[in-house]
């Protein structure tokens, strides 16, 4: 049976000791076929205890955000504190290729567990270390939370509305854009690893993994001097010389429509204006537009004021989903503002086969998850096992070591797993 | 911005354009002396360091020409069309691996190559609200924002290069291609798994909350000297509200019962907001998270872009490179998130002016003699 690129990594053993703030690398590596081992403190990780819950059971057994980014891994408990403990862990990466942490910087050195001893157990392994502001520098011991690393990052300033506090997505974004950035950079360390036999350690900054989200914002102070604001509905950082609305009210909900200009968005505007006109809707100062002409980086906020009132008037006439419906049909480039029911609902996710059944055996059910993030070939990599419990692997992975289960029973009862 | 990580650590990228059908990002603000043009604008440099850029008239009948030795030399395609455009050019998977076996495409589109939905055109402006980030941003007594800008733009890349980087090491151990689909919707969505499971499980529709963290209080962002200065502070438990208390010099705030635990404090929490607002309001930005920090717990400015730059944090990380770039002059990249100990990253290279490289690519990378270059040249190809 040949190897098939979606379980490309299945060679690759990795030690995943993080916390929130890793938690989406080793989930990477793990849907890619890595032996993902999330290593927790003996208890479980203190993440366990973040809503929201299974039927809003508050239990560490049952958190949707252990769930969803534990998957595909096997866990075992482990006492780095005690010297057992850092023993074992030692023992385990003789065995290992990756080890992904997010101690405070100097933390796992101070355990005899930095960079240079692990190397020096095993010369190839990568150690990838994610902290908020990266192993060294002014802040590198400063405390962040997802919110504070959006703040830090640059994001929040520009986001929410302009009378009221820079305001952070209602579901932590920072944690995972530092996953993603260390699983990038642990498959770039993979590839040189390939090519030469040699491992190195991979610093991750989550604040600078906020930094790369802000896209053109950032630029306009660089090249224009401009601090950029937030807009609420309005598009910010295409014009200064006017709010163009990006967020309409519709009947039952929201749409996102932003007027562009020129060729981009000429077809998709007159074909907006004719649905209107279609239904007796049409405007005088949309009908005689040049939409190919229309520059939005030019136009004043009153020439935006005459277009967005009509449109604003046929949207509230309509339901999202016609709007949706009617935009697909007609060519606009429209869309819904979703909220989670109507995402799982989508008929492209669904031919997609994006969803997927995965059974917890201690709950007796198949609870349905967003599936794997890529395809190849046309087939997503699975979720073959759901996230695990405390301690579930400690017989397989220990034994691997020979330790039997009387080993295990007193290293449990002495703290050391 | 995928192959940008690529570009970063020493990938040879050819990014290939049209100087008569530019790409948006060419037409997008900022841009030099804020006058624009194709060349002028940071936002298509900033993502392009590190590549060579070629012009190409995909359309012209004698384009083949060209792109055949381009397939001919890569290892990879990269492509981010609406699907079905590359097999109209005669270059979808199966036409590519006629030429290279085993070559490594990368497609990346809204909501990825098949479905009902896969052509309708779309860019991460529209697919923020798509993916459920609209809705969960904002306040409750607000119409939903969304976070700044085309923000599901910024997750496919790095899971992008990540799926990139493992059919390398795919190819160099078994000497295979593949083909890469990636739905910037399938993506975005991946960043909301616990919210859908909310969903799928609980029947929950997740709302945005402003700043508020169930697991938390006080947690927010509050106003600073200055004006619209703030300063996020987030505190989860007690002992740090202790702390945050005697940072605040008000210690009898620590022994009223109405915030001695978290479950009070999220009783309480308007007011509990409002008397943390009473005490940054005195304090610049820097210094409020500066004493918090002292004491333990989570704090950071709300920085601007200004700010970022300036930040002494990401001056120290070099994350910042100079590059002069042929007509916008010399201004700031990125480098990527994260540094590698043997191979960082080096940015050496300001992004290209629309077919900067054509020459240098045909005909020293290519291999397309000179002769053939100019009679192509003539004839419109590098349009």
């Amino acid at each position: 049976m040949g190897e098939k690129v979606n379980s490309t990594l299945s060679p690759y053993r990795v030690l995943d000791l993080t916390d929130e703030k890793g938690f989406l690398a080793g989930r990477i590596l793990a849907d890619l076929g890595a032996d993902v081992i999330k290593v927790e403190r003996p208890g479980g990780n203190p993440t366990r205890n973040i809503g929201p819950f299974y039927h809003d059971i508050p239990d560490p057994e049952r958190s949707f955000f252990w769930f969803a980014y534990n998957t595909n891994k096997r866990g075992i408990t482990l006492n780095l504190e005690c010297n057992e403990g850092r023993e074992l862990f030692r023992r385990l990466v003789g065995t290992t290729d990756i080890v992904i942490e997010s101690c405070a910087p100097g933390y796992m050195k101070s355990l005899g567990l930095g960079y240079d001893d692990l190397s020096r157990l095993k010369t190839d392994v990568i150690l990838t270390s994610i902290t908020p502001f990266g192993q060294t520098g002014p802040y590198c011991d400063f405390k962040a939370s997802d919110l504070t690393a959006w703040c830090m990052g640059g994001m929040a300033y520009i986001s929410g509305e302009p009378e009221r506090a820079p305001v952070r997505v209602s579901f932590p974004q920072s944690y995972l854009h530092a996953g993603a950035a260390a699983a990038t950079g642990i498959l770039v360390a993979l590839y040189y690893r390939e090519l030469t036999g040699e491992g190195q350690w991979v610093d991750v900054s989550m604040q600078e993994a906020v930094v790369r989200t802000l896209m053109n914002a950032r630029m306009f102070w660089d090249l224009n001097g401009i601090v950029l604001k937030r807009a609420g509905v309005f598009r910010t950082g295409l014009s200064t010389a006017a709010n163009q609305r990006l967020i309409w009210r519709c009947r039952d909900g929201y749409v996102n429509f932003p007027i562009f200009g020129g060729a981009q968005g000429a077809p998709t505007n007159a074909a907006l204006v004719r649905w209107m006109e279609e239904e007796g809707m049409g405007d005088e100062y949309l009908g005689r537009m040049n939409w190919e002409k229309f520059d939005m980086g030019e136009a004043t906020q009153e020439q935006f004021d005459c277009l967005e009132h009509p449109i604003s008037r046929f949207f509230e006439r309509h339901t999202v989903g016609e709007l949706y419906q009617g935009s697909i049909e007609r060519g606009i480039m429209l869309y819904p503002v979703y909220s989670a029911k109507e995402i799982y609902q989508d008929i492209q996710l669904k031919a997609r086969e994006f969803w997927e059944g995965v059974y917890h055996p201690e709950l007796d059910e198949r609870l349905i998850y967003p599936g794997s993030f890529v395809q190849f070939l046309g087939e997503r990599p699975k979720i073959y096992r759901r996230a695990p419990l405390i301690g579930e692997h400690n017989e397989e992975v220990y034994g691997e070591l020979g330790f039997s289960r009387e080993d295990l029973v007193i290293r449990k009862e002495t703290g050391i797993i | 911005m995928t192959i940008k990580h690529l570009a970063d650590h020493g990938a040879e990228v050819i990014h290939i354009e049209s100087a008569t059908r530019p790409e948006l990002l060419r037409v997008t603000p900022p841009f030099r002396d804020r006058k624009p043009g194709l060349n002028r604008s940071a936002y298509n440099a900033c993502l392009n360091n590190n590549k060579y850029g070629l012009s190409l008239d995909m359309n012209h009948p004698r384009a083949g020409e060209v792109l055949r030795r381009l397939i001919d030399w890569a290892d990879i395609v990269a492509e981010s069309f609406a699907p079905g455009t590359m097999a109209r050019w005669g270059m979808a998977y199966e036409d590519l691996v006629k030429i290279k076996p085993d070559i490594i495409m990368y497609s990346t589109s809204q909501q990825g190559q098949t479905g009902p939905r896969a052509k309708i055109a779309a860019y991460g402006t529209q697919l923020v609200s798509l993916s459920g980030f609209t809705q969960l941003t904002g306040w409750p007594d607000r119409e939903p924002t969304g976070p700044y800008g085309p923000y599901t733009d910024t997750i496919a890349p790095p899971l992008g290069a990540v799926a990139i980087m493992a059919a390398l090491i795919y190819r160099h151990r078994t000497g295979k291609g593949t083909h890469i689909d990636l739905s910037q919707l399938e993506a975005g969505i991946f960043f909301l798994s616990p919210v859908m499971l909310d969903y799928t499980v609980n029947k929950r529709i997740t709302q945005r909350e402003g700043n508020r963290c169930p697991h938390g209080a006080p947690h927010g962002v509050y106003p600073c000297r200055g004006n619209d200065r703030w300063c996020a502070i987030a505190v989860f438990s007690n002992e740090e509200w202790q702390r945050l208390c005697q940072v605040m010099g008000q210690p009898e705030l620590a022994q009223d019962p109405r915030f001695s635990t978290l479950l009070q404090r999220k009783k309480t929490e308007e007011e509990l907001d409002h008397i943390i607002s009473e005490w940054t309001s005195s304090l610049a930005a820097e210094k409020c998270m500066y004493l918090l920090q002292q004491a333990g717990i989570a704090a950071g400015v709300a920085q601007t872009n200004q700010d970022v730059q300036n930040d002494p944090q990401l001056a120290h990380r070099h994350f910042f490179w100079e590059l002069d770039h042929a007509e916008i002059g010399k201004h700031s990249y990125e480098a990527p998130p994260f540094k590698l100990s043997k191979t960082p990253a080096e940015l050496n290279k300001a992004g290209p002016c629309v077919g900067e490289d054509t020459e240098y690519v045909c005909t020293k990378m290519l291999g397309i003699p000179d002769e053939l270059f100019v009679e192509l040249l003539l004839q419109g190809v590098f349009e």
